[in-house]
């Protein structure tokens, strides 16, 4: 019997069992599918990471060495080349390897840190012939970086998420040319520093509010047609665009790999697509806890490995003490202008002096406000210079305000200010 | 003046830079972006984040870095560099690869042992 299993041997993980480790445990293991630790920061080679926590600016490798580097000095155990089939509601946790064969393993707490997937969604509604050299931006990245293969010469790439805008720099260095980046929003999803260092440095230009309308190729890749999008987001005929190109690469956005969550019975939340938790990360079944990308989508690993910090310490507390007084339950819900938030649930029992609530908004905001209701009443209201969907937004409630709410639910709503 | 978005951390500032007043810079949200948008105008810099080839390890690619920023211009002289470098496994992280790339006073480390 382990008191705690750690789910993913990624950044959120390995932060998760560090902490919970610091925090007393001693019999902790975390079951990674990979040949090694890290997650997807294996594969980001760029550097960017770890600016609020080490101030230091880190390339993923790096990032993840250091947390490797701590859990060397720990008795954590690991074991690699271990899929994780399913977790029960009783905390058996069924994994299967080369090594050892198939196990079911007994767990105090879990912890479920298995990160993202790249959707491939955008690929699926794209009309035209099902041509060789179209990838998601992560696997070219993992093909580029780690095992060492080019996958095109001439890219087009579809989506301005951050994965996408790092694979047009990547390409260009390695000799490739990048045509251009299209995006059928108004607005990019990538952080901006990264249109102007990964696209601007290189002269790659970015089609806001364009589409993909025609892939045309016998084997491989030879031509793809962009359009313009009206603001129902449907190609406007007459402004098509040729490109010749042998390569796509998708970054359309990710998807938490939430399949043993839901086997699980976990309830979950449809606006993050992640586990609904409560304000120490613990799902609904007490003694499974949830962190990083898994519960909602991040795009700096600082908070990935923040947010799995409170994981880590919040199940060695229930290991040691068992489930936290709730007293009385506030929920979150999403108003206007909010996509999520996280937690969805604070147990007003288990808040010490604050609660940390992690969310995005939907569009693009100016000079505004985070407004948190209660009914009527105006719990708190925080400003904000500019919002963007591609950065996530943190407000940080106070227990006393939170004490005032009339009701027992709580709306998280963007307001634009009003202009004078 | 000029605009420059200072990419030193995620916030992204619109910095506006005054080349007539000394590269008087406005709009940073911290001091870092004071002297970032002074350089970006008189002389832009880069990090190069890459891979080199590497045999008998777990992976026949190793990352590396720039250890310190390095003039963009030379960014595809740098890039050119790491075509002839050869590892063997095992190299530790932060191994020096190559010292002094293209003449700068930056060198091309390992991000991770392998
Ligand atoms: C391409 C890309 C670029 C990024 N760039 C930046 C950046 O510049 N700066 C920054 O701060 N952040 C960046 N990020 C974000 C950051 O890297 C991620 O948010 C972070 O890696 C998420 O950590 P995680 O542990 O939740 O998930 P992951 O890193 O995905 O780790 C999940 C782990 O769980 C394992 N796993 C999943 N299912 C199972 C199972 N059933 N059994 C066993 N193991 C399993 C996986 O193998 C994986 O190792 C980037 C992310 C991506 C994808
Ligand atoms: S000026 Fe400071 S806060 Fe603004 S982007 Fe640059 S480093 Fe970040």
């Amino acid at each position: 019997m382990y008191d705690l299993v750690v789910i993913g041997g990624g950044p959120a993980g390995l932060a998760a069992a560090y902490q919970a480790y610091q925090h007393g445990l001693r019999n902790i293991l975390i079951l990674e599918r990979d040949k090694e630790l890290g997650g997807i920061l294996n594969q980001c080679i760029h550097n960017g990471f770890g600016l609020h926590r080490f101030g230091e600016q880190l390339t993923g490798p790096e990032y993840a060495g250091r947390f490797i580097k701590m859990l060397n000095d720990t008795n954590v155990q690991v074991s690699l080349d271990t899929m994780v089939l399913d977790v029960t509601p009783d905390k058996k946790v069924h994994c299967v390897s080369k090594k050892e064969g198939y196990r079911i393993i007994d767990a105090k707490s879990v912890i479920l840190c298995m990160g993202c997937r790249e959707r491939t969604r955008g690929a699926i509604g794209i009309p035209g012939t099902r041509p060789a050299g179209i990838y998601t931006a992560g696997t070219a990245q993992r093909y580029a970086n780690i095992e060492g293969y080019m996958v095109g010469k001439r890219v087009l790439i579809l989506g301005s998420g951050d994965i996408g805008l790092i694979m047009a720099r990547r390409m260009t260095l390695e000799g490739a040319k990048v045509l251009a980046c299209v995006e059928l929003m108004p607005y990019s999803s990538g952080l901006t520093r990264n249109i102007v260092q990964c696209l601007q440095d290189f002269n790659i230009p970015l089609y806001l509010s364009h589409t993909i309308t025609d892939i045309q190729g016998n084997g491989r890749v030879e031509k793809v047609i962009v359009a313009k999008v009206g603001p129902d987001r449907k190609p406007i005929p007459g402004t098509e665009m040729e490109f010749d190109c042998d390569t796509i690469l998708l970054s359309v956005g990710l998807i938490p790999e939430n399949e043993l969550t839901r086997q699980a019975g976990i309830e979950m939340d449809p606006h993050t697509k992640g586990a609904v938790v409560y304000e120490n990360m613990e799902t609904s079944i007490p003694g499974v806890f949830a962190s990083g990308n898994v519960v909602q989508v991040h795009d700096l690993v600082d908070f990935v490995s923040g947010e799995s910090e409170l994981a880590g310490a919040s199940a060695a507390e229930y290991v040691e003490k068992g489930e936290p007084e709730s007293g009385r339950v506030l929920n979150l819900q999403v108003g206007d202008g909010v996509g999520y938030t996280v937690p969805q649930r604070v147990r007003m029992g288990n808040v010490d002096k604050n609660v940390t609530v992690s969310f995005r908004v939907r569009r693009i905001y100016g000079t505004s406000s985070i407004v948190v209701k209660s009914g009527d009443t105006v719990v708190a209201r925080f400003k904000r210079e500019r919002m963007t969907p591609g950065e996530m937004e943190h407000i940080t409630l106070p227990r006393v305000l939170l004490e005032k709410a009339p009701q027992d639910t709580l709306t998280v709503q963007a307001e634009e200010a009003q202009k004078s | 003046m000029k605009e420059v978005i200072c990419i030193c951390c995620p916030k992204g500032c619109h910095l506006q830079v005054d080349e007539e007043h000394d590269y008087k810079v406005t709009g940073n949200g911290c001091p870092n972006g004071l002297a970032y948008g002074k350089e970006e105008i008189t002389n832009p810099t880069r990090i190069v984040t890459s891979t080199v080839r590497v045999t008998g390890g777990i992976h026949p690619r190793c990352p590396v870095k720039t250890d310190k920023a390095v003039p963009k211009k030379l960014v595809p002289a740098v890039m050119e560099a790491l075509n002839d470098i050869d590892l063997k496994a095992p190299a530790a992280g932060g191994a020096v690869v190559i010292e002094h790339v293209c003449g700068t006073d930056a060198n091309i480390v390992t991000t991770r042992s392998i």
